[in-house]
């Protein structure tokens, strides 16, 4: 790296102080990262469009464009440009910052997400503590979008949303239990790492329950269909963002595909090993033009995050809303039971070696 | 020099959230400088390599705990001048409570401050030392007794909340969701072959 750069450029480099080498290099990961997360949210609503329009016997978008490619951009530009109205009676200050909130945490755990070997923003030990944590962050917003509105309908929509949240992060933290047991660490790295070697090693198949229990928690967690009662046009409006329009609401949509966009891009890390390959035992590729499908790299995650995305909208086609009373009783008596019954099977299996259990810990 | 500054900084904010917490009208914007608050507490404990407890400090009570004081307190509609008259009311309680933990302060500030105490300035811990890893080893072996009491004692809590809160109200109509689904049409409709009655 260092011989293609010109030496000037190299000696400036390095009589820089250390302090200000690491602030840079940090910094223009950071803006990789968030730059690369924030398009992939623009293309997913446009992939999101397409696949339920296919869905339903439609074209899709496909005016703005080649093949209607320029439509995430069109969006953006009409919500910037619209004015944003602040309730007379509403809360100004919580008003205008609850949409942060919300972005923040679904942009800051990308830190500790681990994209490619060796590229991570932030390689912590506590890394899946840290993603727990500031998950259970993304419910601020929600909650002081609804206040702060002062309306009715946007306080039941924060309401319904807070409790739901509350009730499915128990169940993910306890899904993630299992992970971590299997990984014997809670570096996301490790996690990964675990996962390395073929598909036999990923935990998809001993935590099977948990991969389950997690996914539907991440899409009841991220307040999508067939859990989106907190919107639930149907009965209360737009729920939590009713009285929000322009950048305002712009904000809130990013946040809930970054947030989707996180949910796939975790899921595929804990459970489908990450940028781990399924099939890194074929070597009869090496030197072929396919060598890179059996490499483990970031066009592995990339997929999975695209499957599971895919899923979301899948999800969102198929099913019919929850019920909200049945959405609680889904999370509390069923998924956490299931959970603390599988931490348990999962420990006796690989305690006696039985088994695809026989390799964890 | 550059932690220092950092620690300063924290410190001031956290001084300054608490104050917050005290002094604002308005419960929801009491609740936020709390979480502030907690923040500013886990930077300063990750100032000292407690990520662990740092985490777990945002994870655990701005995550769950202040979410659920939020939640009730946004459907509260507290009037500022019952709270008033309160306060004088529970004035001599509130009193002896802060002094007590004046005192307390006094004395914790007073022992560490003493002079063999300011010799064990904060060392780092080696690159490969895992906090998390640590405490649970401490956790499940030499403390292993009194994690378990603590964790008996939450159960008790959980159990006693939810049999407090339970009612089954006479007359009540619940459905029966497991019922719902496996209900079939021939349950729900009789179709029946007859001759047309009319002669046409």
């Amino acid at each position: 790296m260092s011989s293609l750069l010109p030496q000037f450029i190299v000696d400036l480099w390095d009589s820089l102080p250390p302090l200000v080498q690491y602030l840079t290099v940090v910094t223009w990961k950071i803006l990789f990262v968030t730059i690369a997360v924030i398009l992939v949210v623009a293309f997913s609503t446009y992939f999101e469009r397409k696949v339920i329009g296919s869905m339903q016997s439609r074209v899709g978008p496909n005016r703005v464009g080649p093949l209607g490619l320029g439509q995430p951009f069109a969006d953006v530009i009409k919500l910037l440009i619209k004015e944003i109205v602040v309730p007379a009676q509403s809360n100004k200050f919580l008003f205008v910052i609850a949409p942060l909130l919300s972005l923040i945490p679904a942009l800051a755990t990308w830190a500790v997400v681990p994209l490619h070997p060796g590229f991570t923003i932030s390689n912590i030990n506590a890394g899946l503590l840290y993603v727990l944590a500031l998950t259970s962050l993304g419910v601020y917003g929600v909650i002081l979008a609804g206040w702060a509105s002062n309306s009715k309908y946007a306080l039941l929509g924060a309401m319904r949303s807070a409790a739901q949240i509350v009730a499915y992060e128990i169940a993910m933290g306890f899904a993630l239990v299992g992970v971590l047991m299997a990984a014997g660490s809670l570096n996301l790295g490790a996690i990964v790492e675990g996962q390395a070697g073929g598909f036999s090693n990923w935990f998809l198949l001993p935590l099977f329950p948990l991969f389950i229990v997690y996914w539907v928690s991440g899409v009841a967690e991220t307040n999508r269909a067939p859990f989106d009662v907190a919107e639930g046009e149907s009965e209360i409006v737009a729920g939590f963002h009713v009285e929000y329009a322009g950048v305002a609401f712009a904000l809130f949509f990013l946040a809930e595909y970054a947030n989707m966009v996180l949910i796939s891009a975790l899921a595929s890390v804990f459970f489908l090993g990450g940028w781990a390959s399924p099939l890194a035992g074929w070597t009869f590729l090496d030197g072929s033009l396919l060598a890179f499908i059996a490499a483990p790299s970031f066009f592995w995650l990339f997929a999975k995050i695209s499957f599971f995305m895919y899923s979301f909208f899948w999800f969102r086609a198929t099913f019919p809303r929850y019920r909200y009373d049945q959405i609680m009783r889904l999370g509390w008596k069923v998924f956490i039971p299931i959970t603390i019954f599988w931490i348990a099977v999962e420990a006796v299996m690989a305690w006696q070696r039985v088994g695809p259990w026989a390799n964890l810990g | 020099m550059f932690y220092s500054i950092l620690f300063y900084l924290f410190a001031t904010v956290l001084v300054g959230a608490a104050l917050g917490v005290i002094f604002a009208r308005n419960p929801v914007h009491a609740i936020m400088f709390l979480v502030l608050t907690f923040f500013q507490s886990a930077m300063l404990w990750l100032m000292v390599e407690a990520e662990f407890l740092a985490i777990v400090l945002v994870l655990v009570y701005v995550g769950a705990v202040m979410v659920l004081f939020l939640f009730v307190i946004m459907m509260l509609d507290v009037e500022i001048e019952s709270v008033k008259r309160g306060l004088t009311h529970y004035a001599p309680f509130a009193i002896v409570i802060s002094l007590i933990m004046a005192v307390e302060l006094v004395q914790l500030i007073w022992v560490r401050g003493s002079a063999d105490a300011m010799d064990n300035a904060f060392t780092p811990n080696p690159a490969d030392y895992d906090n998390t890893k640590a405490l649970g080893a401490v956790l499940y072996t030499e403390h292993a007794y009194a994690f378990e009491i603590a964790a008996v004692i939450l159960l008790l809590a959980i159990v006693a909340a939810i049999t407090l809160t339970m009612r089954k109200r006479p007359g009540l109509k619940v459905q029966d969701i497991s019922a719902q689904v496996s209900v079939r049409a021939k349950d729900r409709i009789r179709l029946v072959k007859m001759k047309s009655e009319s002669e046409s």
